[in-house]
This record gives C-alpha cells, structure tokens and sequence, in this order.
C-alpha cells in the first residue's frame, strides 16, 4: 500500500512530461491531463479508504532511509479527504477549461502547468517534513505564476508581478523558519518535532511558531497579510482562478492546521482568536465594497479563511473536526461560485454588476447554479455551509468563545448581503435591452449553447450538495481525523521508524 | 558559530529587505536574490561549527550533511524563481516601457471614486474595464536594439 503513496503526485509529474512532449496536439493533452488526474483520484480514494479500515497512516519511505534524514510521505486521513476533494474539483474544472474552448486552455502550457499544480497539491498534502513541505509549496507555486501569466496580458502581468513578489517573500521566510527550526531542533521530520520542540526554551518554541505562522498566515491570506489576493486572483481567467480560489489558500490552511495541532498545540491561542475574528470581519466587509464579481468572491475567499482558523482556534476535537469539514465543504462551493462567474463572463463579456442585469430571466438553470453555493457559503440549513458552520459554532460555545460567535453569525449574514448583491445586480432586473441579440440566439440559452461548463459547474455544485448530504458520515470521519490530529504522539506512533 | 558568517546573513537580510522595499521590479529581484542568499547562508550555518567536511570527518568530526543537502535544493529553487522573475520583468518593460510594479486597477478606481464622492464632485469615474489611473507611459525607443525593440 506505502507504494501507491508517492503515485498520487508522481502521475501528475508524468503527465507533466508527457505533455510537453505532446505539445503540438492538444487532444492529446487534454487525454492526458483527464486520464492522470483521474488515476491519482483512483490512487487517492484506495489510499483513504485503507487508511480508514485499517485506522493507521499509510507511510512511504523514499529510499527506505529514516524519517530523520530520509524523504517520508505521511498519507493519513487528513491527506486523503483534502486529497480526494481536491483532485474531484481540480478534474471538474479541467473539463470546464477544455468546454470553454477558448482562452487559456489554447496555449500548449496549459496543461503541463495544471498537472504540475495538481503534483504539488498533492506532495504537500502527504509530505512528512518540514522542508518538503516548502519543496511541494514551491512546486505549485510555480505552476501556478505560469498559469496567472499564460498569456502575458498587460493586466495579467502587473497582478502576476504582485503575486510572485508576495510569495517569494513567502517562501523566503518558510525557508528560514526550516532552517531556524533545524538549527533549534536538530530535525525536520514532521513526526520528531512535536517532542524536540517541547524541549525547547518557550521564548524560542514561540519564535519559531511565529515565524511560521507568517509564513503559513502569507500563503493563506489571513488578516494583516491578505492584501496581495484580492488584486492578483481576479485578472486570471475564470477556470485558473477557480481553481486558485478553491485550493491555493487552502494549503496554507492545511500547513497551519499541521504546524498548529502537532508542533504547537494549545500555544497562543488567543493570537488566532484575534486573526480570525479580524479575517472573517474585514474579508466580508471588503467584499461588500466592491462592485465585481470575481472580486466580491475573492475577498469571501479571505473571510472563508477565518471561519477556518476560527476551528483551530477554538481548539479541542470539535474546532479542529470542524475546521476540516469546512475545508471540505468549502473548496468545491467557492470553485463552483467562481465557475458560475466564468460562465457570466463567457456570456457577457464582462463581470462588472453594473453591467449585467436578468440572468435569471434568461438562463434559470444558471441562477440556480449560483444559488446553491452562495446560499451554501452564506450558511442556510439545507447546505453544507451550514453543518461546517453549526459545528463551527457549537465548538466555540462549548469552549466559552462568545466573541467569536458573534462574529460567525455576523459575518454570516454580511455574507448573505454581499451574495444578495450579486444577485440583486447580475441575476434579477429586466433583461438587458443592450445585450446584442446574436450574442445569445435563444432566450434562456445560456447554458444550452455551453453544455460542457454548464454541466461541469452543474456537478462540481452537485459534490457541494453531496458533502451535505453526507454531512452525517463525512462529519464522523473528520472527527476522526481532529482525533489524529489532537492526540499528542498520534501521529509519531503512526509513522514509526521500518 | 563564526561571528563573521553570521554577521554576513544579517548584511544580506537587510540589503535584501531595503531593495524590496522599492516600486522598480529590478531592485526587487536584486532584493529577493540577496536575500535568498542570506537565507542559503543561514541554513549552512544550522549544520554546526565550519571546517570539518560533510562526508569525511576532520578529526574524526563530521559536519552536518542534512543542511547542505537543504541548501542545494533551496539554490536550484531560487535559480528558477530568480529566471521567472527576470522573464516577468522583462515583459512587463516591453508592455509598459517601464519595470514599476503597479497599484491594482480596481484599488485605484474605487480610491478615485471615493475621493470623488467626498468632494461631491458629480462627475465619477465610470466604472470602464479601460480606464487607466493615468496616461500610459512612453514606449521606449524603438530603435530594435533594446530588449523591447521589434524581434525582426
């Protein structure tokens, strides 16, 4: 079973190369990104499912050296859910690339520099050690400047330039938080360090905590440090930026849900208290002054962020359980939002609100595929946004949080007034009597002359409503997951030593 | 530890945050090469005392060898980024004429349009996909020697 571990990012790195062979022949592209993105999926959902029967972390040992020294691939329930529902949405969206036939998926990069983002998601999820966690962030920070830059656009270029200066900075200060670590702790195995670190001097155990929660904190557009997504996701074409929206930040949550819960547990907490109650308000707040819709969604991205750091902050098995859910439900309900845009925009030819008005009136089918996930973000009962956020919320009652509480349910409904926003300007109104009649033959025909976007955004809200419609089980599995996590010793039992 | 080395790191940290403190990309993927340096040196130095070789001890003492087994990783990742940066800065001179590192479009619309409504001024920006805060800047020369120069 340890050998299928390193497969989940070694089909996409051969596709990688496969693809650049072929980089004449776009079909054949396209055959290859589909077919290795669904072989790691297959890979992924066999791996969880053995890690789920047999209650125990699947470990692959590169070169069969020792965690200490060696490469080491930890593949545990965490790995595997983020694993499973990204991949799922990274497949769906690449579908809805190819069905958009123009734009991006044009250039022969295209392709290899999806799949290579898909092997760094996918090697930072399993990586055991610190250093390998910065090697997978660089990866598919990589892959993911190409494909900001693709064409090399005069508005694509000036926010790629932010974005890579930001995340050079970032990885600068992830490389020397690694070499401070090893320096104090003598280690980088993700299983040696929680009991080396507890020998530390706790003025150092704080420093180093601090410096990678900057480095994390960075990659995952917390608070003071979320400025740089704003401005560079929106100018990325609908797919690229769906898929940034979705997974991108999310592994800057999964490296501080990792560092948090086994190198630092129960250390300052009140400073992410802080961070997320300030992330939740001003991301909210930002996206209500804004008057896109790529950009009111990219600033709910940053408030979606503290509702996530708001679980890990809470602490104890139900935050952390709760926190994991949200990243799940979360990462196919914003994907789909940002599709849904990357529809409006095929059609319209813009996403400014003042523009658009009665999409409903023209594609209903449409507005209900906004619908679904907005209202699901916003937290309404039958969705899966709301059992991440129930869960959310019972986790800081239980653990005397009011603050937070208030501000959950504030934001909740800021956000529910900012996708009232959306609607009330794209989707409700008069139809447009400006909208060239060619543009769009059929009345209500949106999605009848895109049936491959339609449908794809169509299933990726679909898996949306599964994960609420799962929400029991899949809510007893991320339990068991916050258990591994907040077990001290857990995950060191698991990896061993061969 | 070598007072020299790591007095050095602290030299190449702050010329490299002081060069990526400026608006000109140059400076800043000067700034971010020094810096990564710095953070190469720092990684050197965790792997203990200088002067006894990785592999065969001096002395019968070894280095550390995990840390410059790091540090060439850590050298081949700047090297790309370094040659990604430099691509990057090399097309936005040819958009632009210029290597500044712009504020977003939509910032400075809504700064405008704020600034707008405060003094009641009754003419506001319209919102236009094409509005830029101020007049392009010149192209450079085009005399086809420079890098911005038709490729002929």
């Amino acid at each position: 079973m340890s050998r299928l571990v390193p497969l989940t990012f070694a089909l996409p790195l051969l596709g990688v190369a496969l693809s650049l062979i072929a980089v004449r022949h776009r079909r054949v592209q396209r055959i290859i990104n589909l077919a290795c993105l669904t072989a790691s999926l297959a890979v992924s959902v066999v791996l969880l499912v053995a890690v789920e029967r047999d209650d125990h972390a699947v470990v692959a040992r590169i070169g069969g050296w020792t965690s200490d020294i060696g490469i080491t691939y930890v593949f545990d329930r965490l790995s595997g859910l983020l694993l499973v529902i990204a991949f799922t949405t990274m497949l769906i969206v690449l579908v809805f690339a190819v069905g958009q036939g123009a734009g991006d998926e044009r250039s022969p990069s295209y392709h290899p520099s999806y799949l290579a983002l898909a092997a760094g998601i996918a090697a930072a999820f399993s990586s055991g050690d610190l250093f390998h966690l910065f090697v997978a962030f660089e990866v598919l920070l990589m892959a993911s400047y190409v494909l900001l830059t693709l064409h090399g656009e005069e508005g694509q270029v000036r926010s790629g330039t932010t974005y890579v200066i930001i995340n050079s900075v970032e990885s600068l200060l992830l490389l020397s938080a690694v070499g401070l670590v090893y320096a104090a702790t003598g280690t980088l195995s993700l299983a040696d360090l929680p009991a080396a670190l507890a020998e530390l001097d706790p003025g150092l155990r704080t420093g180093l905590q601090l410096l990678l929660l900057l480095a994390f904190g960075l990659k995952a557009a917390v608070f003071p440090l979320f400025f740089w997504l704003p401005d560079s996701y929106p100018t990325a074409p609908s797919p690229v930026s769906a898929v940034f929206a979705g997974l991108l930040t999310k592994v800057g949550v999964y490296a501080l849900i990792r560092t948090q819960t086994l190198l630092f547990p129960d250390q300052h907490r009140l400073l992410l208290v802080v961070v997320a109650a300030l992330t939740m308000l001003i991301g909210v707040l930002g996206a209500i002054a804004q008057g896109d819709v790529k950009r009111i969604l990219s600033f709910h991205i940053v408030s979606q962020i503290g509702y996530m750091v708001m679980g890990l902050a809470v602490g104890g098995v139900a935050g952390v359980a709760a926190t994991v859910f949200y990243l799940i439900h979360h990462i196919p309900t914003k994907t789909s939002l940002f599709l849904v845009e990357g529809i409006i925009e095929d059609s319209e030819g813009t996403g400014t609100l003042d523009r658009l008005s009665g999409l409903a009136r023209r594609s209903g089918p449409l507005a209900l595929l906004f619908a679904v996930p907005a209202l699901s973000l916003a937290g309404l009962p039958p969705f899966s946004g709301f059992v991440g956020k129930l869960g959310l919320i019972t986790a800081a009652v239980d653990r005397g949080q009011w603050v937070l509480v208030g501000v959950a349910l504030l934001v909740s409904l800021l956000t529910l007034v900012s996708m009232a926003k959306i609607w009330l300007g794209a989707f409700w109104g008069r139809v447009d009597g400006a909208t060239p009649p060619d543009r769009d033959p059929t009345t209500g025909g949106i999605l009848r002359t895109r049936p491959t976007m339609g449908s794809a955004t169509a299933l990726l809200v679909g898996v949306s409503l599964a994960v609420a419609i799962a929400a029991g089980p899949l809510f007893a599995l991320c339990q068991r997951t916050a258990e591994d996590l907040t077990t001290p010793g857990r995950y060191a039992e698991q990896v061993g030593e061969p | 530890m070598n007072l020299a080395l790591v007095a050095l790191i602290g030299v190449l940290f702050a010329t490299g945050t002081y060069l990526m403190m400026h608006r000109t990309l140059t400076r800043i993927i000067l700034g971010v090469g020094v810096m990564g340096n710095g953070v190469n040196l720092l990684i050197i130095a965790t792997g203990g005392p200088p002067g006894s070789p990785p592999v065969i001890g001096e002395l019968g003492t070894f280095a550390d060898p995990v840390p410059q087994a790091l540090v060439l990783t850590a050298i081949v990742i700047g090297f790309a980024l370094q040659a990604f940066l430099l691509s990057l800065a090399w097309r936005n001179w040819t958009l632009d004429g210029n290597d500044e590192v712009e504020d977003d479009l939509s910032d400075r619309l809504m700064a405008r349009r704020d600034a707008a409504e405060s003094e009641a001024v009754p003419e506001v920006a319209p919102p236009d996909d094409d509005v830029a805060g101020e007049a392009p800047p010149p192209m450079p020369p085009d005399d086809g020697t420079g890098p911005g120069g038709p490729a002929s």
